[in-house]
């Protein structure tokens, strides 16, 4: 029986069931919210076959056909794809659940095929193991987002999406052409390949320039992070919580894994830039945030600054540093989408987002202002949270190699991240009358954010294991596990 | 798992869980709530009692959970733990059933309550903390907890305060943080180790040392209300009067102060702290401390003004006790964190039922309320008496052994710090005494409301009327076993050497 389920290609499950999934909910519209469903439930168990995969067997490569590297399309999965990989699952289960109950009839019919697409898109791009796959995964996550962007409908959200269509599509277009260079001087694009035969070149600094480029632009860091906080803040709110705790790792992701693999002789004045380049993120990031007047757009500046963290530990470059920024990102996705979920309630139920008008809403939800405060908590870094845990390792790291600055980039953000989550929560106590009729918000909207939000805080309590699954097929080398 | 790793668990979960079911009990639910409550405060207190014996005895309880690679969240009772654990834990039940009878018919008591049992589930994880980081994490669970109560009331001045208790706050913790991760750097350890842990490390880290020490002191020393983070406090007196109580006598400031008696005595070591150089200008600080609160206190028309800056005062003293880096001024220190607390929630409890019952808010105000309310009136006086230093209430003893350990270590300035706070204390309490039991009372009062039997509701004046008798008993029987002398005795012992 345990044989049985370990010999399950469970790397190319993950791709087939969404895109399935996806085309059924096309087919038959009318169920298309049970089947959306059944199909999230379905990926989130057959990550958990993954995960068993791999923790019994190690990290996984599976070439789709038996084609076999250089010709044929091969699937790696280690611990980095699989920490990737349970992070979609877990919020796109909870947007799934949530969506279920955002959506008027004929949204949902154009939400759940989208959505499964990007899912689909997004598993494949995490389990790919050539740059090709990674690119044609990159398209088609920045389409199937572009077009939930769009499905607000109004002025507003077009003209985001048209903005964050071309931003897509540039970035993805530079990534394509330092994609081009590599297979010129080097003849494969299989990752594994490249890592054995790449050396220092013009060619291969040209490629990383413009690869590097595209993906930051895609993961806009600062200061190409201009189209994010318009494009996430004006999106329906379960495909804001998608974009800011997903779309925006998929890039980095890519990045990441290039850095990590094939491009490990990492120079040092590239890297200070990046980290450089990411403090400022998290300063800018907060300090906007600070300045909003409307929630969703004070949340989108916060992904700015929390993805500004991300960076800091190219400058680092240690296992502990790799492992607690990847904690970071893991557990923001999870307050991130827990804060836009509980956004969207708000929303729902008071008609509007201004922060200054909050204490009409917020006393009356108090499920989804819970969540909102126990996302803020892992967002801020205070313990016990994931953000704590991750911040916790960055510091650690930064002392221990003696870059102490970034320790103070650290601390900074985190003040900055409790001055505008208490600027939201502290309209929560004064009262206020509603002018108007309230919106009526089903109760698994405010229960998912709830969830999430607490899984975001239970991270704070089982690193440990999550280190050592991380861990599988060292990925970002060894000696922080455990 | 076996009883002695349990039972440190149980200690904080006892409190918690009630707190997390009374949140999604339904305002009307009273008996609910207050059963559930109760329960919780009579299960802690039979713990902390079965804890108490056992580490009297000898016993070692410890649970440890991994938390970090390489670091455990460690719970752990020893005997400094315990003196902290038994003050909140009595003090929390005392509080609860004053503030079930303030709070009667207001608005959003499921919240209330259960905010409040969260916080003395982080103060009781932080009397219990066995590391700096499990200290650390505690500590910052207490800011979170405690802010919802003290914006509670929900007005504009509230939020205010709110604000401005968490730019202290979260400031000061992460000051903590920054200074437990360097820490951890340079040691590879956080583990509260009896006479510290640092002893041992190379003489290059040495002004590391010392700024870390600087920033541990700054990071503790915002709950602490020490000078200059002493700001939020006199402002978060808008909170009603049991959190006031909570603020001053169980968590928040002990909090501060228990951190720092920890960090000097099992992070540093008292000795070493001393050859580092930093014990003195910490006792200057307090110094400092105790007489500007006890200066502005003087000028507080405000009677929960006059009782924060007070506070602010009166707290400083178990820091200098530990700073001045004797047996004997440690044990009046510690002596003190217990005595402080019970004198100050009376004098709490007393201006809430003020408050409450006649609408007195002002100093002013007061003519002649000892007539009205002789029962609290007393109680007050009982407190404040402490509070000055006479003899033979627990205030006393701490005064007392302070100004011996001050002599015992060769710095008879502080005795100077003591008696001149002494008379400051006299200056700003005795005129409170004075015009509540020798004025004519006026016509009517501002506020007045009526409640039978007594002179205000029975869960009002039960709590003063006891503290105020423990604050008698405390001074009296300081020499009788489990007395908190008799502990900090205890704890003194294991510190320094013979």
């Amino acid at each position: 029986m345990i044989g049985d389920i370990v010999a399950i290609p469970w790397v190319v499950v993950l791709i087939v069931l969404p895109l399935m999934g996806g085309m059924a909910c096309f087919l038959f519209p009318t169920i298309s919210k049970s089947l959306g469903l059944m199909t999230a439930l379905a990926i989130f168990t057959a990550v958990g076959g993954l995960s068993w995969q791999l923790v019994e067997e190690g990290a996984q490569r599976y070439a789709i056909g038996g084609w076999g590297a250089s010709l044929g399309i091969d699937l790696y999965a280690d611990g980095l794809s699989l920490l990737m990989l349970v992070m979609a699952a877990l919020v796109g289960l909870g947007v799934s659940v949530y969506s279920s109950g955002y959506f008027s009839r004929d949204k949902a019919n154009h939400f759940w095929p989208l959505w499964l697409f990007l899912w689909g898109a997004l598993n494949a791009l995490f389990l790919s193991a050539d740059l090709f796959n990674l690119y044609v995964t990159l398209e088609l996550l920045g389409l199937a987002a572009v077009a939930l962007v769009a499905l607000a409908g109004g002025r507003g959200a077009l003209t985001s999406a048209m903005r964050y269509l071309l931003v897509s599509l540039l970035g993805s277009l530079f990534y394509l052409l330092g994609v081009v260079l590599l297979y010129h001087s080097f003849g494969s694009l299989d990752i594994a390949i490249l890592a054995q035969r790449v050396e220092p070149s013009p060619a291969v600094w040209a490629a990383v320039g413009l690869m590097s480029v595209g993906l930051l632009l895609k993961t806009a860091l600062f200061p190409m992070h201009f189209w994010l906080p318009a494009a996430h803040a004006s999106a329906p709110a379960p495909v804001s919580a998608l974009l800011s705790a997903l779309v925006v790792k998929a890039s980095f992701y890519i990045l990441l894994r290039l850095w990590l693999e094939v491009f490990p002789q990492t120079n040092t004045a590239f890297s200070q830039l990046l980290g450089l380049l990411g403090a400022a993120a998290v300063l800018w990031g907060g300090l906007m945030a600070l300045r909003q007047t409307r929630l969703k757009m004070l949340i989108a500046y916060s992904t700015v600054a929390q993805l500004g963290y991300l960076f800091l530990a190219f400058p680092l470059a240690t296992s502990c540093a790799w492992t607690g920024m990847l904690y970071l990102l893991f557990s923001h996705a999870l307050a991130k989408a827990a804060m836009f979920m509980a956004a969207g309630n708000i929303l729902r139920y008071g008609g509007h987002d201004r922060i200054a008008d909050l204490d009409q809403v917020a006393q009356r939800l108090p499920l989804t202002l819970a969540a909102f405060s126990l996302a803020g908590v892992s967002i801020m870094g205070l313990p016990p949270s994931g953000g704590f845990v991750a911040k916790w390792l960055l510091l650690e790291a930064s002392m221990n190699s003696g870059q102490w600055w970034w320790a103070i980039v650290l601390i900074l953000g985190g003040l900055l991240a409790a001055a505008y989550v208490f600027r939201v929560i502290g309209y929560a106590f004064t009262q206020a009358e509603l002018p108007h009729e309230a919106g009526v918000v089903p109760a698994r909207m405010e229960w998912t954010a709830l969830v999430l939000a607490f899984v975001a805080i239970l991270l704070g309590f089982i690193s440990p294991a999550a280190f050592e699954l991380m861990g599988i097929g060292a990925p970002f080398g060894v000696g922080c596990a455990g | 798992m076996s009883w002695d790793t349990a039972l440190p668990l149980l200690i904080v979960v006892s409190s918690l869980i009630p707190g997390l079911i009374i949140f999604f009990l339904a305002e009307k639910q009273v008996a609910a709530r207050i059963t559930l409550n109760m329960l919780g405060v009579l299960v802690k207190l039979a713990l902390a009692g079965v804890m108490l014996w056992g580490v009297f005895h000898g016993h070692h309880y410890e649970v440890r959970l991994p938390l970090l690679p390489g670091l455990d969240l460690v719970l752990r009772a020893d005997r400094l733990s315990m003196l902290f654990v038994t003050l909140s834990t009595g003090l929390w039940f005392v509080t609860t059933v004053y503030a079930i009878g303030y709070l009667e018919d207001s608005p959003h008591r499921s919240r209330f309550f259960g905010f409040f049992s969260l916080c003395v589930t982080a103060t009781v994880g932080l009397a219990l903390a066995g590391n700096l980081l499990t200290f650390l994490l505690f500590y910052e669970l207490l800011t979170l907890v405690t802010y919802p109560l003290i914006v509670h009331r929900g007005t504009e001045a509230a939020r205010l305060a709110g604000r401005n208790y968490l730019i202290y706050t979260v400031g000061g913790g992460a000051l903590l943080l920054l200074a437990t991760v360097w820490l951890y750097t340079l040691t590879g350890t956080l583990e509260f180790t009896a006479r510290g842990f640092l002893s041992g490390l190379d003489a290059v880290h040495h002004p590391a040392l010392v700024v870390i020490f600087v920033l541990l002191i700054a990071g503790l020393g915002v709950k602490a209300a020490l000078i200059p983070f002493h700001g939020w406090l006199p402002q978060a007196m808008v909170a009603p009067a049991p959190v006031s109580a909570l603020l001053h006598a169980v968590a928040v400031v002990k909090a501060g102060a228990f951190g720092i008696v920890r960090v000097i005595y099992d992070v540093y070591g008292v000795e070493f702290a001393a050859s580092l150089g930093v014990t003195l200008p910490l006792a200057i600080l307090a110094s400092v401390t105790i007489i500007y609160g006890s200066l502005r206190a003087l000028f507080q028309d405000d009677l929960k003004r006059r009782l924060a800056f007070s506070t602010i005062s009166q707290v400083s003293y178990i820091v200098l006790g530990v700073a001045v880096a004797g047996p004997m001024a440690t044990i009046g220190g510690l002596v003190h964190l217990v005595h402080q607390g019970v004198q100050k929630i009376t004098l709490f409890f007393c201006a809430g039922n003020l408050a409450e019952t006649l609408g007195i808010h002002k100093i002013s105000e007061m003519n002649g309320v000892g007539r009205r309310m002789p029962w609290t009136m007393a109680a007050f006086t009982v407190g404040a008496f402490g509070m000055i230093g006479a003899p033979p209430l627990a205030g006393f003893i701490s005064k007392w052994y302070l100004g011996l350990g001050a002599l015992d270590a060769d710095q008879s300035w502080v005795l100077i710090i003591l008696v001149g706070s002494s008379l400051l204390n006299a200056a700003y309490l005795l005129p409170i005494l004075y015009t509540a039991w020798f004025k004519a009372p006026p016509a009517s009062w501002p506020a007045e409301r009526f409640f039978g039997r007594y002179e205000t509701a029975w869960a009002l004046l039960a709590p003063p009327v006891v503290t105020a008798l423990l604050t008698l008993v405390l001074g009296l029987l300081a020499f009788a076993p489990f007395s908190p002398l008799e502990w900090a005795r205890l704890i003194t012992s294991r510190e320094f050497t013979p």
